[in-house]
Parts: structure tokens; C-alpha cells; sequence
């Protein structure tokens, strides 16, 4: 089967610095595939390269025959302005916008749609308190929701379950295995290696390099982590630029 | 006495009439734009907006005196270069958008009180600073009365991105390349607002019906919808009010109605039902749940 996600030594960062590094691989349709790594890693840089927010500066990630609205991306430090006078309802129903776009109304079927990703979630009674009024795990919670109601064939998740509390992420994990069940490609940025072994069949070690790439009990062996810790954080001012396959290529 | 006070200026004076179907249309336009500067918290965009369109107007003004369309489109012209310059600056470089605007902004007022004193008149200046809502002529009316229109449509279409936009940009860039498209037609909905308010209030007050009443409805409302209805009614009542007060007492009238909203502004930090000061203080006993 073709893969639904293909990293072609894949480049991305900032202002001509590597936070992501001459990555390759493949990621298959229905996968589950844990991505880890220390903070600085380049987990949700390219987490932002695969959702089309971040161009690479090298190399192509290859989204198999998906559009923008197969891809549903929860962010980790979520962009969202909690004073806006928005209700759970409504925020929730964006996650719709594949099928209403601009102008599509919120029918019967809609609303039916958007109180079940609610209850899925453990949100009922929410629909119309404004966003402001909900905690984090709340949050969270609708965030998920949301990406239920989005219908996507790949699903990215930046530490979803970072400050929440165990039976909350253990909710939103329940989630998860479902999406997988269902044969969704699952990707999630995640530092609990305990729930990475118990969860993800695969993962990804990633260093602004690959450490390690494959199954779950192989990728996260201690020297593997160990190499990965190693990583240097900081980006190097005065670096060169990058000789490896001498001029960077730009295919789309 | 009561309706000679309140409706026989309207009645008696065509005038009079003209201005308050010129507040009604600039308040439909004007106020909902005014929520939407407001939650996406570019408030002063607006005021800094009001100045960079005042070379083009300048610049219409310099070529053919007092007249309607030069003025209009010249001030349309020097707003939408200023917010699309501004906007691309700040989609493209890492400089926010308040920050280039400033820039912007602050060279299109030199220029355009460079423009305006090359030459102008005293009276000029007056006209271009404050307005003349008494003096609504057939075509100022029907541009004013077009420009709501257009606002209300344009709104219309791309009211949902931009609410989306405003409450989670990533999703929206996630899901759809209609961020962008929907910022600019709103900065343009800004624009063509602000000449509107510079025709009947002048440059400096122009953004006065916008913001004001947006203020206004965020402390009585914690719902979208709701703040645009309270906004809209806030904005038309300070224009009738403002225009009574202003013939009764001979009062200048832009400024009359701006400080009429004022007022309904200070009632509103006061009394309003959310977060108002009264609320805080006096919040009532706690609840059980």
C-alpha cells in the first residue's frame, strides 16, 4: 500500500537553522506512531512541516493524495483566544468546516453530529458555556471534539496529554486507540515513555535527526535515548551552511 | 415639549432628517466592524487606520476642492495601501501588524497635513478634521448608504473565517487558505467604514461610532451575535441622541455624538451585567454549584 506520509530528507526550521534535519522515512495509512524525543527535538516543527504551516527548507514531505482537509492538527500551545465570546457549541462545530465551509448551514444532522462529539468527550451540558469559563483539561477535551467532528484520515497530535490529569488522558487516549482502530494514521508528540510502550505500536526518535525509527520496544532502548539526550539544543550562529546533498533541493 | 425636543427637529428640518439616516447607516456598517477590532484586539488599528487616509483625501482635495468622489476615492486608495502594506509586511516578515501599521500610518498623517496646508483654508482643515453631518448632501447620503451595504454583504460572506480566524488562526490555516483573503477583506471593510465616518465625523472622530459601541457591548453581552445587535443599537442611539443634543444646545455635532456614546460607554464600565464595576463589587452570594 502507498504510504500516506512520505518524508523525503526533509529539512525544516527557522530563519535558515535545522530544527528538523535530512529526516526520511515512511509513515503507513493506519498507523500509530508515537513521535518522541527531548524538548527542542524538532517534534512540532515537524508537526507543523506535515500540516503545510512550515515550508522545508530542504527535501518534501509528501502527504499521499491528501488535501488540507484530511489533516486534523491539534497544536500544543493552542494559538486560541480564550476571551473571544465563542460558545464549546460552536467552537466544536468548526471542526465541520470540511463539509459547511463558508456558507453550509448548521442543520439537524450538524447539531446531532456536533452534541455526540461532545458526549464522546465527556462534554455534556458544555455546549453553551463560553470558552473562556473551561479548564485545561476541559479544554483539551473540546479540543478533541473538535478533531473528532474534522473526520480526518491523518490525525496529529502535539503532546496532547501534557497537564492533564490521568483520567482525563486516559479518556482522550481511549480516543485515540479508537482512531486507530478505525485505521485513521495517528502521529503524536508525546514524553511519557510509559505510555508510549503500553499504546504505540511505532515510534519515532527524533533529535532534529532520526535517532531511531520503528517498533516501540527497539526505538526506546536506553541507548537510543541516551544518543537522543545528547542532542545539543542550541542553534550555532556561526554555522555553515549545510554540505549534505550540496544544494538544498526545493521540490514541492 | 417632549416631542418638541426629541422628534419636531427631525420633522421640521430636512437637514436634520438626512443626518440621522446618515448615523442609522453608519452605525449598520460601522459598529459590527467595530466588535470585530475589538476581539481581535486591533482597536487602535482603526484610530491609526483614520489617519492614513487622510493623504488620499488630502490629495482629492488638492485636485478638485470639496468634492465628494475625489475625496472618497482618494481616501480609499491611501487606506487600502496602508492596510494591504501593512498586512503584507506582517504576514511575510516577522514584524506584528500593529508595528507596521504604526509606520505606515504615522508617514500617511505627515503627508497628509503636508498636503492639506500646501492648500487649504482654515475652514478646510475643520471640514477634513471634524466632519460636517449637517451639511449631508443627496450623494454624500447615497455613498454612505452604499458603503453600509457593501460592509453588511462582504461581512456577511466571510463572517465565518473570520470569526475563526479571530478566535484560532492555526485551525483556520490548517483546514483552509481563507485566513488571509478574509483579514484583508476585513481590513478593507475597516477602510471603506472609516471614509464613511470621515465624511459625516471627520478624521479624527471617524472610528468614534465603530469602537465606542463595541465597547459599549462587550459589557452586556458574552456572545458574538449579541455584542453586534447591542453595538449597532448603542451606535444608532448615540447619533439620534447626539444630533438632538447638538441642536438643542448648538453643540458641534460629531463631537456631540461621540461624547453621547461616551456616556453610554462610562454607564456601561459602571452597570453593565458582564463585568461591569457594580457587578464586581457587588457580585451577590456565591453559588452552590
Amino acid at each position: 500500500m502507498a504510504a500516506q506520509l512520505q518524508f523525503r530528507d526533509v529539512t525544516l526550521g527557522y530563519d535558515r537553522h535545522p530544527a528538523v534535519h535530512h529526516l526520511s522515512g515512511e509513515v503507513a495509512p493506519g498507523a500509530l506512531l508515537a513521535i518522541v524525543g527531548p524538548n527542542g527535538a524538532g517534534k512540532s516543527t515537524l508537526f507543523r512541516g506535515i500540516v503545510g504551516i512550515l515550508k522545508p527548507l530542504a527535501g518534501s514531505i509528501i502527504t499521499g493524495g491528501l488535501n488540507i482537509r484530511d489533516i486534523a492538527y491539534l497544536p500544543q500551545t493552542t494559538d486560541i483566544d480564550r476571551s473571544f465570546p465563542i460558545s464549546v457549541f460552536d467552537l466544536v462545530g468548526t471542526g465541520l468546516w470540511r463539509s459547511t465551509g463558508f456558507f453550509g448551514g448548521m442543520g439537524k444532522v450538524e447539531r446531532e453530529k456536533i452534541a455526540q462529539a461532545l458526549a464522546a468527550v465527556g462534554l455534556n451540558g458544555f455546549e453553551n458555556r463560553t470558552i473562556g469559563t473551561l479548564s485545561g483539561g476541559q479544554m483539551q477535551r473540546m479540543l478533541f471534539a473538535r478533531v473528532l467532528l474534522q473526520d480526518a484520515r491523518l490525525i496529529v497530535l502535539d503532546e496532547p496529554f501534557n497537564a492533564i490529569d490521568t483520567r482525563t488522558s486516559a479518556d482522550l487516549l481511549a480516543l485515540v486507540r479508537h482512531w486507530h482502530a478505525e485505521k485513521r494514521t495517528v502521529l503524536a508528540a508525546l514524553h511519557d515513555m510509559d505510555l508510549v510502550r503500553a499504546n504505540f505500536p511505532e515510534t519515532l526518535l527524533l533529535a532534529r535527526g532520526k535517532v531511531a525509527w520503528g517498533a516501540t520496544a527497539d526505538v526506546l532502548s536506553a541507548d537510543n535515548l541516551l544518543e537522543a539526550r545528547r542532542m545539543c539544543e542550541a542553534f550555532d550562529d556561526s554555522a555553515a551552511a549545510c554540505a549534505v546533498g550540496d544544494m538544498p533541493s526545493r521540490a514541492a | 415639549m417632549i416631542y418638541d425636543a426629541l422628534v419636531a427637529p427631525f420633522t421640521e428640518f430636512e437637514f436634520m432628517r438626512r443626518a440621522l439616516a446618515a448615523v442609522i447607516a453608519l452605525a449598520l456598517g460601522g459598529a459590527p466592524i467595530g466588535v470585530f477590532l475589538m476581539l481581535r484586539r486591533m482597536s487602535l488599528v482603526g484610530d491609526a487606520m483614520a489617519h492614513a487616509i487622510l493623504p488620499g483625501a488630502a490629495i482629492g482635495f488638492l485636485l478638485s476642492g470639496l468634492n465628494l468622489f475625489a475625496m472618497t476615492t482618494g481616501g480609499l486608495i491611501a487606506g487600502f495601501t496602508v492596510a494591504i502594506l501593512a498586512g503584507v509586511v506582517s504576514r511575510t516578515t516577522e514584524l506584528k501588524e500593529d508595528a507596521s501599521l504604526a509606520t505606515f500610518y504615522l508617514v500617511s498623517l505627515a503627508l497628509g497635513v503636508t498636503i492639506v496646508s500646501i492648500k487649504g483654508t482654515n475652514i478646510d482643515l475643520l471640514h477634513v478634521l471634524f466632519g460636517n453631518i449637517l451639511a449631508m448632501d443627496d450623494q454624500t447620503l447615497l455613498v454612505i448608504a452604499f458603503n453600509a451595504t457593501i460592509t453588511m454583504i462582504v461581512l456577511a460572506v466571510i463572517y465565518r473565517p473570520l470569526v475563526i480566524e479571530s478566535v484560532d488562526p492555526v485551525f483556520l490555516r490548517t483546514v483552509s487558505r481563507a485566513g488571509a483573503p478574509a483579514h484583508l477583506a476585513f481590513l478593507a471593510l475597516v477602510v471603506i467604514n472609516l471614509v464613511n465616518g470621515f465624511h459625516a465625523l471627520g478624521t479624527l472622530l471617524a472610528v468614534g461610532l465603530m469602537i465606542l459601541p463595541a465597547g459599549i457591548a462587550r459589557f452586556w453581552s458574552r456572545d458574538i451575535t449579541g455584542m453586534i445587535c447591542i453595538a449597532v443599537a448603542s451606535a444608532i442611539v448615540s447619533g439620534y441622541a447626539g444630533l438632538v443634543l447638538s441642536f438643542q444646545t448648538g453643540l458641534p455635532s460629531g463631537p456631540a455624538i461621540i461624547l453621547v456614546a461616551a456616556v453610554l460607554y462610562v454607564g456601561s464600565v459602571v452597570f453593565g451585567s458582564v463585568s461591569g464595576l457594580f457587578r464586581q463589587i457587588f457580585p451577590g452570594r456565591h453559588l452552590e454549584a
